[in-house]
């Protein structure tokens, strides 16, 4: 499969989405990204069996916090895909591509000194 | 433990509004384990307050540090080192270490990052119950170890009232009525007899209605 997704997204491989920590999205917007999502496998097939159930709730409070200091809790979001689905991993990075260029750059980008981010993604 | 919960975020944006350097304070014990003010919580408020700030075009230095406990001079002590060079602190540990660090820093403006709740249980993971409320005589004895005082709503001595409806409050279909835990506790110990023995009056003085309480060991004392 030669399928392409849009270079502006920077992967991160953890284990489990259930590693991902309300802290690490936090900071993945204070370093100036502009959007992130979680990628977890589909729900009820999570290989430690609740961690990406986990990470949804922890996404969920992560949104609410973003959107309390107004960098808006749009710019996050968590996605289940099969991990043998390439074509749907493509697709969900192609429209959180479009939603966060719709949204603008993070608010707070011109305050981080000399550095540009682009989309990042959490995977 | 004490329960807390962590302050709306505008809230303590509110408080520090002003500041330019602040030390962020957080507790290793009770507040830890409810997940309120230990070290995760006080890097989280770290950084939704720097962004906070940037986003007003402001800068915000913060300095994080989370102590043992903060209802200890021992510990305290830690940042006296370091506390002069912020111009405020707010701090993650209940309402008791926020007033012993005021106390202990008297020029250095102290705010509370958390709601000081009461003293209760780990119910379940993400569930935390009142359990006591110290009223400084305990009648646990009496009570099959269940407390009327903290989990009647009315406090009853000698309950239950009439709004107890199948087991449950009347204030609360959630809430378990006190009185039938302590019967169905007392059955389940063959002790359905204490029940039948009226508990007096309490005398209340050694609770909050006697004052600002303390207790005082000659032999400990230095
Ligand atoms: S300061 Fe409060 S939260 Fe921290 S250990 Fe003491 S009582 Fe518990
Ligand atoms: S009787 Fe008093 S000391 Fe005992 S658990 Fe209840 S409130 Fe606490």
């Amino acid at each position: 499969m030669r399928i392409t997704y849009p270079d502006s997204i920077r992967i991160i491989r953890l284990p489990c989405t259930g590693k991902v920590d309300v802290i690490h999205m936090m900071k993945a917007f204070q370093r100036g990204a502009d959007g992130a999502y979680v990628v977890g496998c589909l729900e009820g097939e999570c290989h430690y069996l609740t961690g990406n159930l986990r990470a949804k709730k922890r996404v969920e409070y992560t949104k609410k916090l973003l959107d309390e200091i107004g960098i808006g809790g749009e710019r996050l979001e968590m996605h289940n895909i099969a991990a043998s689905d390439g074509p749907r991993f493509a697709q969900v990075a192609k429209e959180m591509h479009e939603k966060i260029k719709a949204l603008g750059p993070n608010p707070i980008r011109g305050a981080i000194p000399g550095q540009r981010p682009s989309l990042e993604g959490v995977a | 433990m004490i329960v807390a919960e962590k302050k709306p975020i505008d809230e303590i944006i509110g408080f520090v509004r002003d500041y330019r350097k602040i030390l962020l304070v957080g507790c290793n014990e009770c507040v830890t384990v409810c997940y309120a003010g230990g070290k995760k919580e006080v890097e989280i408020l770290a950084s939704a307050l720097t962004m906070a700030f940037m986003k007003e075009g402001k800068e915000l230095e913060v300095k994080e540090v989370t102590l043992e406990r903060q209802c200890d001079h021992e510990y305290l002590e830690e940042i006296r080192n370091i506390i002069d060079e912020y111009d405020a602190a707010v701090s993650l540990a209940c309402g008791v270490g926020v007033q012993f660090m005021a106390e202990k820093y008297f020029r250095t403006p102290v705010f509370p990052g958390v709601n000081t709740l009461f003293m209760g249980v780990t119910e379940e993971r993400g569930v935390w119950a009142e359990r006591c409320q110290g009223c400084g005589k305990c009648i646990l004895g009496e009570t099959a170890g269940i407390c009327p005082i903290s989990r009647c709503a009315k406090r009853l001595l000698n309950g239950p009232c009439g709004g107890s409806t199948k087991g449950k409050c009347e204030i609360n279909k959630e809430l378990d009525c006190a009185w039938q835990l302590i019967i169905d506790r007392l059955k389940e110990l063959g002790r359905l007899e204490d029940y039948e023995e009226l508990i007096p009056i309490k005398d209340w003085s050694t609770e909050r209605a006697g004052g600002p309480r303390k207790v005082i060991r000659e032999d400990l004392k230095q």
